[in-house]
């Protein structure tokens, strides 16, 4: 029988690696992320969980640990935040490039400078490209079953891409939720056992790693892009087997009284739960608005994105995150997803939440509000931000 | 089936070859000895992490491979943790029965800029947290692969691409780092020099470091024609006049124990091995002498060491 328990969402993720029985943690500590290392660490010292937890020097290190692991066919996880993620930052690309299916937790952290170890998107943002599949959490439920549910899809044959679930630094990772902890019979039905294809053994010598002289190394990109691209079929048929046995189904573009809702907000991660919040009360006033949110940020869902956004008038997109020079990079996404559709909302976009800045239900009736006005009146700031000073 | 070998007196060596024929290594290449004696000496149970550099790009073009054994690269730097992700790896799918137990030798291979600067923190961690692997550095004393850059195993005096000798300057102004010293003061069971000039006693030690439980270091100096500035079929020569001045010596490190391997009773005179090298010809008389001087000082220490701490 599933049990509900009180968990933070590290140790929700912790719970879900234990389950998936995985072979080798590399971690280096970092705030907000030291919780899903140490949980680990205490199961493999307890005799829980039966793996190799490498305490590496770095987060370079760690990636490259895992590196070597995965390249012998162990199950092999990770987590990191913030200038950790930024720190390893070469290694992640070679991941997903060498087509190692590592599954990571990045507990989302600002970039410095000023230092600052609270939540914003700023480290998911800079490794949007980095070629693995992304996800983003809204609950400490979510923690838990997509970390499960990433080691399914990254491992499938079909796929062997890494998988990066993101969750927001302390909003998620040291708040306690209620979250459901499934049977490990229920996960051993959802989740295979690891073979990898192509592990390093001196039975039958194989390279890995080779370097790419230009004559091959666009057909290698373009051949990973194509199979990423392809990934996708597997990222839905893993939330459908997910939901057929546990019960809870996910989708790419998460939908919220979207019903014939004229103006949408979209968010990602935990601050969706906020949002909610707003779009109840102004419902209720018979204001005609709804909510989604990014779950599966790569590969980008273009189909169900432009399903969910159908008819909708005003789409306001909120940014925990300044591509500097441009803007909000989600919103940059989210309309270039949607230019070549013949009718499309109005996009705007409100920056906020930046280095853990509180987000408050006033703050998201704000940016629903001024969303709406700068859709019909235009904006003549350079920014448009919310709960900034200045 | 027996195994092919050739005898060399008492030395048996296998026939066979790891490292195929057909790279692209430059002619008279120490490092593509060294590299190819080293693998006789490991055998075909064996998996290589090597860090970029001029051994990977000159063995794996894709969709080529010059490899008999596994093989693997990712990066530059982190060729030693790497491997330790490989031997975390093998070890628990060993111990939870998901793989056949067997030992298998796990080496990692980077050159001494990968080694000495980008890559010390991570061969550090990686011998501090006791992986059981062999680290091997193929120092030919500069970044070759890209054209003669220093790094912090050029010697002093030596002229680079970017620390030139000029007008102002003799090129190089510090002295080599001691990568055997560094990693013996990790406490590690084994750390030694080698030279492919000396190729029965390289293979030993490769062996050796492969076989002790624990990291094992080997540093193996790789005399290189095109960045030293020699004549081709000098290799071998540079290499031994390398060890008979004393500017590299041959000594092993096992458990805090230092022995000399070859110790001749009077050193060569350090002209002989800087004369024929085209990156020292700038040098004067007298700092020829000032790094003679450094030669004797660190010989000198060594066989002290060497008598204090015998193996």
């Amino acid at each position: 029988m599933s049990r509900r328990v009180a968990l933070e969402a590290s140790h929700a993720a912790a719970e879900a690696v234990k389950m998936a029985d995985v072979d080798v943690i590399a971690a280096y500590p970092i705030t907000p992320q030291t919780h899903v290392p140490e949980r680990l660490a205490e199961m493999v010292a307890n005799g829980e969980l039966n793996a190799a937890y490498i305490p590496v020097e770095s987060e370079h290190a760690a990636m490259s640990a895992c590196l070597g692991s995965s390249a012998v066919g162990a199950r092999t996880f990770t987590t990191t935040a913030g200038q950790g993620l930024e720190l390893m930052h070469e290694a992640v690309y070679v991941a997903s490039s060498m087509r190692y299916p590592i599954v990571m937790v990045i507990c989302n952290r600002a970039l410095s400078a000023p230092l600052s170890v609270w939540g914003d998107h700023s480290d998911a943002m800079a490794v949007r490209d980095t070629g693995w599949i992304q996800v983003f959490c809204e609950n400490n439920q979510e923690a838990f079953d997509l970390v499960l549910w990433g080691f399914r899809v990254g491992e499938d044959p079909k796929v062997l891409f890494p998988v990066m679930v993101h969750f927001d630094g302390f909003t998620l990772s040291h708040v306690i939720e209620p979250v459901i902890l499934p049977e490990q019979s229920e996960v051993d039905r959802f989740l295979p056992k690891f073979q990898y294809p192509f592990a390093l053994n001196p039975d039958k010598p194989m390279t890995h790693g080779a370097f790419g002289p230009p004559e091959i190394y666009s057909e290698t990109k373009i051949a990973q892009e194509v199979a990423f691209r392809k990934s996708k079929e597997v990222i839905l048929q893993g939330w459908k087997e997910f939901g057929d046995i546990f019960g809870r189904y996910y989708s790419p573009v998460a939908q919220y009284k979207t019903e014939g809702a004229k103006t949408l907000l979209l968010t990602m991660g935990s601050l969706g739960a906020t949002a909610k919040i707003v779009i109840d009360a102004k419902r209720e006033k018979g204001e005609s608005v709804g909510h989604v949110n990014l779950c599966l940020w790569r590969p980008f869902p273009f189909e169900e994105f432009r399903q969910a956004v159908k008819g909708v008038e005003t789409l306001i997109v909120f940014d925990r995150c300044i591509s500097s020079g441009m803007g909000g990079p989600v919103l940059s996404e989210v309309k270039s997803a949607l230019y070549d559709e013949e009718r499309k909302p109005k996009i705007v976009g409100i920056i906020g939440g930046l280095g853990g800045r509180d987000m408050s239900v006033k703050d998201f009736e704000y940016v629903i509000d001024r969303g709406r006005e700068i859709a019909e009146k235009g904006s003549d700031k350079m920014l448009e931000t919310v709960g900034i000073r200045g | 089936m027996q195994e092919k070998v050739i005898t060399f007196g008492r030395n048996l060596v296998t026939t066979k070859e790891f490292l195929a024929e057909g790279h692209n290594f430059c002619t008279g290449c120490g490092e593509a000895l060294a590299i190819r004696l080293a693998c006789k000496a490991l055998g075909e149970n064996t998996i290589i992490n090597m860090a970029t550099g001029c051994d990977e790009v000159c063995t794996t073009p894709l969709p080529v491979t010059s490899w008999r054994v596994p093989w693997l690269h990712t990066l530059f730097e982190n060729a030693a943790t790497t491997i330790s992700g490989v031997e975390a790896g093998l070890k628990i799918m060993m111990k939870k029965g998901k793989i056949p137990e067997r030992d298998i030798h796990l080496v990692a291979m980077g050159g001494d800029g990968a080694t000495s600067d980008i890559g010390l923190q991570f061969l550090s961690g990686a011998i501090e947290r006791g992986h059981n692997f062999l680290y091997i550095c193929l120092d030919n004393e500069a970044y070759m692969n890209t054209g003669v850059q220093r790094s912090s195993a050029t010697p002093y005096g030596a002229s680079t691409t970017t620390a030139p000798a000029g007008k102002v300057s003799i090129g190089q102004t510090s002295w080599k780092k001691n990568m055997v010293e560094i990693c013996a003061a990790h406490d590690i069971p084994y750390a030694a020099t080698a030279c492919p000039s000396y190729r029965f006693d390289l293979m030993k030690k490769v062996k050796k470091g492969a076989e002790i439980k624990g990291p094992a270091y080997v540093h193996i100096l790789c005399p290189c024609p095109t960045g030293w500035r020699f004549p081709t079929n000098m290799t071998i020569e540079m290499g031994r006049l390398a060890v008979q001045t004393g500017i590299f010596p041959l000594y092993e490190v096992e458990n805090g124990h230092y022995r000399l391997n070859a110790d001749p009773p009077k050193l060569k005179r350090l002209e002989e091995y800087l004369k024929p090298q085209g990156r020292y010809r700038h040098l004067t008389d007298e700092e020829i002498e000032r790094i003679q001087q450094r030669v004797n000082e660190k010989y000198a220490k060594l066989k002290e060491k060497a008598a204090a701490f015998p193996l």
